[in-house]
């Protein structure tokens, strides 16, 4: 007979989410859904505001990376202001944007993920959690601790909170760095950048034990799209977007962040709040494309500092073409901290960047804008129309971990026909099912925008879909 | 002395009383010596347990999953703590409650979308017309409000509530 077994809810990760598996009648695994179980209304509950209370408003999509909302909403607000901001605005909102980076990653990866990598995928479900790992790996969690609470801190020293700092505003940013702050930042760089290249030692080291996980986690051929600079180098605040299929060739390049709608469509599923972004000009779902810090490891030239550049240069060697296993993900976001680290330093040390010319005022001067920068989990898009009195009338948003669903839904079922089979399943099983999710670090706070022991749920169905047992395993 | 137990529960809110918590950075370590996490978005059990002495809840209750969770962690915990300004008073979550659920959708599902426009409503729980804070629908011992609360704030209550008593919060307490 045909089962059903539903992983609800799926654990450490940013959000409210469950998975169903379908079983065919021999026990194997035919169907995966990932279903998005949130959705809350910003792009219509918006309406009716001053444009210049977005940044704020929008920022409490996600309470993980709210600097990313802040950044790209108050871009979209400079365009309907139609201003340029003062440069060193802009390499303060980067700095910020960059801290923002380093925590969430942080987070993703010590917090969350580091319990399956160094605790096992089958270690007890009571301990396989940050506390776990503090007692049998100390120093690596306090690593993780120390690197989260870094980014935390610069945008607390910037921003005046940690989370949801009101400091990006429309127009630049209002209050500029003092030459206190700056040092203190500057101070602790390294410190930083020795416990995040410690942290590559160790995970470079333990990834040859993952070599199944590596084969089977989401290693599919998908497009990739991210920010990139003027030349080609990796870019989270300014740019345009760049596609590359997965045999590494660029389908498009240098768009222009307001001409996002001719490439990118979405679409609508009934069993998942979560919407489904494609690449336009393939169509869906063969548009399916990953966004994120693999995504942007893949398709950027270079990243422009000396030691995230050596990185770089020893990930790609992994293959010819694009990197494809959603593993990776974990690799690359390491790679990643380690830039905000080297860039942030950059950024600091440029000489003007204690100027006090930091905003540029204006009224509602267009009435249509659109904001992009690149968040932790990939490319977000803010997108506003006002009235004439700057109230705003429409909003749209793609977020990162949207443009990620068709892959991360592909990746479930990928993982299940690998690991899971009718006869006998295990809890550990069905931790590699959750842990793909895990891998592309979802923020399902963000994306739904618009919106210990484990016991497990498993419902026996019959193919009329009678429901025959349910069991509770714990 | 067995030690008490501790939960957190996230609903409709963005998790950042979450990471607010996770703000308190090393302490937290200090916290977990003297009390069981038994329940969070950040472990792995998947079923709340009974005998809870003190949960924290975020967010607003949005759908009938949250009402139905709210009740259902109201009767398995001792004390509980509204956390953060969606959970005491509905928040960012309550301007949706101007435009109601079929309009919120209708920008979502219908108008912003190129391909396949319908209502989300297969094996998803399902909004209620209005989102409510916290004590819409049960009772509540403690109200830590902020948006978020601030990691001190939160270290400290947590604090009292393990040593079992309720925090004295008068003069510290800000919405916002």
């Amino acid at each position: 007979m045909s089962r059903k077994i539903l992983i609800d809810p799926v654990t450490r990760i940013e959000g409210h989410s469950k998975i169903t598996l379908y079983l065919n009648d021999a026990g194997n695994v035919e169907n995966a859904r990932f279903h998005v179980t949130q959705f809350r209304g910003f792009e219509k509950f918006c309406e009716g505001r001053p444009f210049y209370e977005m940044p704020s408003l929008m920022a409490r999509i996600c309470g993980i990376c709210p600097v990313s909302h802040l950044v790209a909403s108050a871009k979209a607000c400079d365009a309907l202001m139609a201003v340029r901001i003062p440069p060193v605005a802009a390499k303060l909102r980067k700095v910020m944007n960059l801290a923002q980076i380093v925590q969430s990653h942080a987070l993703s990866f010590f917090y969350l993920s580091a319990p399956d990598l160094l605790l096992g995928m089958d270690a007890p479900v009571a301990s396989r959690n940050i506390v776990g790992l503090l007692e049998k790996h100390a120093d690596a969690a306090k690593d993780g601790i120390f690197l989260r609470s870094f980014g935390q801190r610069i945008i607390a020293s910037l921003g005046g909170e940690r989370i949801h700092p009101s400091w990006v505003v429309a127009g630049g940013v209002n209050a500029p760095l003092s030459s206190e702050t700056r040092d203190a930042i500057l101070a602790e760089i390294p410190q930083a950048l020795r416990v995040i290249q410690r942290s590559l030692g160790w995970f470079k080291k333990i990834i040859g034990s993952h070599r199944e996980e590596i084969r089977t986690f989401a290693n599919f051929r998908t497009l990739f799209l991210g920010l990139v600079n003027e030349k080609g180098g990796w870019e989270d605040y300014d740019g345009t977007f760049r596609f590359m299929d997965a045999t590494g060739k660029i389908i498009a390049d240098h768009i222009p962040i307001d001409s996002y709608g001719d490439y990118i469509a979405e679409s609508v599923e009934p069993w998942t709040y979560l919407k489904f972004p494609y690449y336009k000009p393939i169509g869906y779902p063969e548009g399916m494309y990953r966004v994120g810090p693999l995504a942007r490891l893949n398709l950027i030239d270079s990243f422009g500092t000396p030691l995230a550049d050596e990185e770089w240069t020893e990930f790609r060697e992994l293959s010819r073409t694009p990197v494809l296993s959603s593993f990776y993900y974990h690799y690359a976001r390491l790679i990643e901290i380690l830039y905000g680290i080297e860039k942030i330093e950059q950024l600091l040390s440029e000489p003007d960047i204690l100027s006090r010319h930091i905003r540029a005022f204006a009224g509602p001067n267009n009435r249509e804008g659109i904001g992009a920068s690149e968040a932790p989990r990939g490319t977000l898009i803010h997108h506003y129309r006002i009235d004439e009195h700057g109230l705003i009338t429409w909003a749209n948003l793609v977020i990162a971990t949207g443009h990620n669903n068709l892959a991360m839904n592909r990746g479930v079922l990928q993982v299940a026909k690998h690991f899971v089979s009718g006869e006998k399943i295990s809890e550990g099983m069905l931790n590699r099912v959750e842990a793909v999710i895990r891998a592309y670090d979802p923020c399902l706070s963000c994306s739904t925008h618009a919106a210990g022991t484990m016991p497990l749920r498993i419902e026996l169905r019959d193919s009329a879909g009678n429901l025959l047992d349910t069991k509770i395993r714990d | 002395m067995k030690k008490p137990k501790i939960a957190t529960v996230w609903i409709d809110g963005c998790s950042g009383c979450h990471m607010s918590l996770l703000d308190m950075d090393e302490r937290i370590l200090d916290l977990l010596s003297k009390a069981d996490l038994v329940y969070s978005p950040l472990v792995d059990m998947k079923e709340f347990p009974e005998g809870v002495d003190v949960t924290l809840i975020e967010g607003a209750v949005s759908s009938d999953e949250d009402e139905e969770k709210v009740r259902f962690v109201r009767k398995r915990s001792r004390i509980l703590v509204a956390l953060g300004d969606c959970a005491v008073t509905a928040n960012v979550l309550a301007m949706r409650n101007a435009f109601g659920p079929q309009n919120i959708m209708r920008r979502a599902y219908i108008e912003n979308v190129t391909r396949n426009p319908l209502m989300p409503n297969e094996d998803l729980p399902t909004l209620l017309p209005q989102s409510v804070p916290v004590h819409g629908i049960v009772k509540v011992d403690l109200f830590l409000p902020g948006c978020p609360p601030s990691a001190d704030l939160i270290y400290e209550s947590l604090e009292s509530l393990i040593a079992g008593k309720i925090p004295e919060l008068e003069t510290r307490v800000q919405f916002g």
